[in-house]
């Protein structure tokens, strides 16, 4: 048996491999739960079917992924211009801050005005905090690795100042902002569940991101620009244009994560609000192969993982990192499967030389 | 070793086997680039290898080489059965190899990389490395600074130093995959000379070309691929140009030798399967010549100057091309070719002067710019100029985004069609679908010279625009350089194949160290007039 580089590779591929992947990680976190003294069985059940198994625990899977849709979509953006944005967790605070400043400074605002001017608050948030690093890049090609990442502690700190200065609660004296006006509660999409329209949105966004990616000349511009610059630059494609832009609408749509957050679940600025979205949105872009489809499973397979953890948890005395460790897990094992799929297995002797050969298609 | 087909038993006179391929196969996908192929190589023997572009020649190199892994078949050194997991065993076993894609770092010096391919990296001694490296270069006639990086090597100077470093290493077999693409005549003459040396010290030799004088010349016997099958291996002697064309293309003289497939009705479809392909240099000037009153000029450059930091890449360059004018650049590659096309290309600044197309002066113009005043590009650097990840139809349409947008969103349709039409008439062996990564050397070419052509240029600078093309591409190519000088535009090529110039130009234009030293109407033109003047020598006008 041997590996061999495949040169075309077939349909079914990629979905295997992270069928695989899964099965891989499975088996894998298997030890550590039967050490923690649980049986992996019933925790893996827990973990992936129960969750899905309730019209209550599916609302809950929704839920949770909402806002990594966005971070995960926004990142996809960014990758797939080669702007290497791990920002996403700053400019998602960033998006929530707009949004709460909007919310509780125009408080009265009915809601048909409140809520689109919440969403662009949260996008200008966001792009704001994706400007800095994508102007360095572009002016004086500072890596943008370093700078997105170094201002996500930043964002955090400001809204940790805001929120022990001029924000703090007026009514508990709680380091939380007040409460945003009633005109920007994000009205449930489903009656009766804690889903509301911030997935909509959120689904909306991963498909306008879809069509252009794939389906524009912007998106053969964007894909170009990050997987050959030169030769993209040399077509006449202003790669860095192309990524300033990828930077800030990757801003943008993180920071509507925020917004979402913000009106839909939280109602008020809190400094835990992000709950690492953002770093969460790179395993989120990357396990789903930088495309809106794979971005929006992965969202949900993680939205489901982790109300699974919180129900391993409560049940079966285990902790809840070990949601955590499955997801990291995971994202090790799809992105050796990634690597990995690129051979394909040969075993000995495959056929003998003198088997009469398929039709050789060129065309 | 089962004989295949056509006699693939040859010359057993000639020393034993120091190379064999045995019933070698490979897939890609469903696509076989090499079906059932039995080769040898002897001691003190030269093999020339022909194919079409795509038939299969650098894969089954590749095979030899140990880059690529074959699904089925025996590689046998010495008549010993061999495995070739990587380049590093091919070398233990005395088999070196120079691909058709670069493989030098870049950032390092000729002497360094050359030392690289050396088994066994231990303590580097410099000087005796250099020494080395001297002494190598010069049993090879090359003449390059070991001390210069390679970053500051033209193409050719590249080529040049991976023979160098392919030799370094005791190898017995050299496999070279169309190592004259980019040599100029005087180069091949010396390369020649040195495969001659190699023959002589009893080595195996195994060559790539599509240029069948060449293979005519320094071959001993050669091997016929098309479309992955061995359709021939005869005795050079033996076989005369014309019906080596006739086997590559699957004409009728291949008839009896290649069992009908069922992919074989596309071979020819396009290609020009004419015998008059086969000489170099189809004939497709004007019968008129060059008029007498200078067209209107649709390129003009004036006192054209690049430098790096303190050193003139290329100076003083002034040149005009008319419409319905092919102006030719000869020149021993690295004397300013690959700058001014750059500079033509909107890839590298001008330091100093103008560049006018159709009147617009674009010295200063990004890409976009240039491409929409009707300036058409092919630089040298292929790599550069390709998305290697994306498919060949959305590659064809780079530079063209806008007009295949309705909408808003991109007209799949329209651009699927594009590309079926510019793989049929430029014969691209792929799907539009495919990888551009996944293409041949010459479909590569095909591709790029496809986009620049299919948009109609006032003004196209082409750089080597048949390196690596089969015969009847090569001779397509032509044609439609012509015509589209015939409708009106003006093109620039810059070559080192002076046959190539000769047959194309209206005029001829001399690079030398950075500056034109002299410009010939093609009647006047001699090779011998053209040589010394790419040695420097003014040539009054
Ligand atoms: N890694 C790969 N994956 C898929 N297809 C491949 C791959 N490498 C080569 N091919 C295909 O195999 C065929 C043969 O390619 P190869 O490079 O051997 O041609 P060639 O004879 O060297 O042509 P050229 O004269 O243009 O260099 C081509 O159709 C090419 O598209
Ligand atoms: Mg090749």
């Amino acid at each position: 048996m041997k590996f061999v580089l495949r040169g075309r590779e077939p349909r079914w591929v990629a979905p295997t491999a992270v069928l695989v992947a899964v099965a891989v990680t499975v088996a894998l976190t298997a030890l550590p739960i039967r050490l923690a003294g649980a049986n992996p069985v019933a925790a893996f059940e827990r973990y992936l079917l129960t969750p899905l198994s309730s019209v209550n625990g599916l609302h809950e899977v929704l839920l949770t992924a909402t806002p990594l849709m966005f971070t995960g979509i926004a990142v996809a953006i960014a990758f797939r211009a080669g702007y290497w944005n791990i920002g996403a967790e700053g400019q998602f605070l960033l998006g929530a801050v707009g949004t709460t400043w909007v919310g509780t400074t125009w408080a009265d605002l009915p809601a048909p005005v409140a809520l689109p001017l919440g969403f662009v608050a949260g996008a200008v948030g966001g792009a704001v905090w994706a400007l800095a690093p994508a102007w360095l890049k572009r002016r004086a090609g500072i890596d943008e690795v370093v700078t997105t990442l170094l201002l996500n502690p930043v964002a955090l700190l400001v809204v940790q100042g805001l929120l022990n200065g001029p924000w703090r609660n007026s009514a508990t004296g709680f380091t939380d902002s007040d409460r945003l006006g009633s005109g920007f509660d994000l009205p449930p999409l489903i009656p009766d569940s804690r889903v509301h329209w911030g997935f909509a949105v959120a689904l909306a966004v991963i498909l306008v991101a879809g069509v252009v990616l794939t389906r524009t000349a912007t998106g053969v511009r964007v894909r170009a620009a990050g997987q050959a610059p030169q030769a993209a630059a040399f077509s006449g494609i202003d790669v860095d244009r192309v990524q300033f832009r990828a930077a800030l609408v990757s801003g943008g749509v993180a920071g509507l994560g925020g917004a979402s957050t913000v009106m839909g679940v939280q109602h008020q600025l809190t400094s835990g609000i992000s709950n690492s979205y953002g770093y969460t949105g790179v395993i989120v872009a990357t396990l789903g192969g930088l495309g809106a489809i794979g971005v929006l499973l992965v969202s949900l397979l993680l939205g489901d993982i982790s109300v699974g953890a919180q129900n391993v948890s409560l049940v079966l005395q285990v902790p809840t990192q070990l949601g955590a460790i499955f997801s990291a897990l995971l994202m090790l094992a799809v992105l050796s499967a990634m690597s990995w799929r690129r051979y394909r297995v040969q075993w000995r002797r495959p056929r003998p030389a003198t088997t009469p050969e398929p039709a050789q298609e060129t065309g | 070793m089962t004989p295949q087909r056509a006699g693939a038993d040859a010359d057993p006179a000639r020393g034993r086997a120091l190379l064999e391929l045995a019933g070698v196969t490979k897939r890609f996908g469903d696509l076989v680039a090499n079906d059932d192929v039995s080769l040898s190589v002897g001691a003190g023997e030269v093999v020339a290898m022909l194919g079409e572009n795509g038939a299969g020649k650098s894969t089954l190199m590749k095979i030899a080489y140990g880059l690529v892994r074959p699904d089925a078949g025996e590689l046998r050194v010495d008549g010993r059965p061999v495995q070739l997991g990587s380049p590093r065993d091919a070398m233990r076993a005395g088999i070196g190899m120079v691909t058709q894609e670069f493989s030098l770092v870049e950032t390092m010096t000729v002497s360094e990389n050359v030392a690289l391919s050396a088994v066994g990296l231990g303590r580097v001694d410099a000087a005796a490395n250099r020494r080395r490296v001297m002494a190598a270069m010069e049993r090879l006639g090359v003449q390059i600074e070991p001390e210069r990086l390679v970053a500051t090597l033209s193409i050719g100077e590249r080529q040049r130093v991976e023979i160098v470093k392919a030799l370094f290493h005791d190898c017995r077999v050299l496999i070279l995959d169309e190592p004259t693409a980019v040599l100029t005549p005087q180069d091949v003459r010396s390369l020649f000379e040195t495969i001659a040396r190699l023959r002589t010290d009893g080595l195996g030799v195994l060559f790539v070309s599509h240029k069948l004088r060449e293979v005519a010349e320094i071959s001993d016997r050669v091997v016929v691929l098309r479309r992955g099958r061995m359709v021939g291996d005869r005795p050079t002697a033996s076989v005369d140009e014309a019906e080596l064309a006739a086997l590559m293309m699957g004409g009728a003289a291949s008839a009896a030798a290649a069992p009908a497939g069922p992919s074989q009705s596309r071979a020819g479809a396009v290609a020009d399967p004419v015998g008059g392909a086969v000489g170099l240099g189809v004939e497709t000037r004007p019968t008129a010549g060059p008029a007498e009153a200078r067209p209107e000029p649709v390129l003009r450059l004036t006192d054209l100057g690049v430098s790096t930091g303190r050193r003139a890449l290329l100076s003083g360059i002034s040149l005009t091309v008319g419409a319905g004018e092919i102006v030719g650049i000869a020149g021993i590659s690295g004397n300013g070719q690959t700058e001014l096309v750059d500079v033509l290309a909107g890839v590298r600044p001008a330091s100093s002067g103008t560049v006018h197309v159709a009147g617009r002066d674009l010295t200063r113009a990004d890409v976009a710019t240039r491409l929409a005043a009707g300036l058409g590009r092919l630089t040298e650097d292929r790599r550069g100029s390709l998305v290697p990840q994306m498919s060949v139809e959305h590659n064809l349409v780079l530079e063209d985004l806008p007009r295949f947008t309705s909408r808003g969103l991109l007209d799949r349709g329209a651009v699927r069609r594009h590309a079926e039409q510019l793989i049929e008439r430029f014969d691209i062996r792929a799907r539009p679908g495919d990888p551009v990564a996944t293409l041949s050397g010459g479909n590569m070419q095909k591709v790029l010279l496809a986009r620049s052509l299919v948009r109609e240029p006032r003004v196209l600078v082409v750089a080597q625009p048949t390196r690596g093309l089969d015969v009847g591409s090569y001779a397509y190519v032509h044609e439609q350089l012509a015509a589209l000088r015939d409708r009106g535009a003006g093109v620039l090529v810059v070559s080192e194949d002076l046959d190539e110039l000769r047959g194309l130009c209206d005029r001829v234009a001399v690079l030398f160290r950075g500056r034109i030293v002299g410009e010939l109407p093609i009647a006047e033109a001699s090779s011998e007039r053209l040589g010394l003047m790419m040695t420097g020598v003014e040539v009054a006008t």
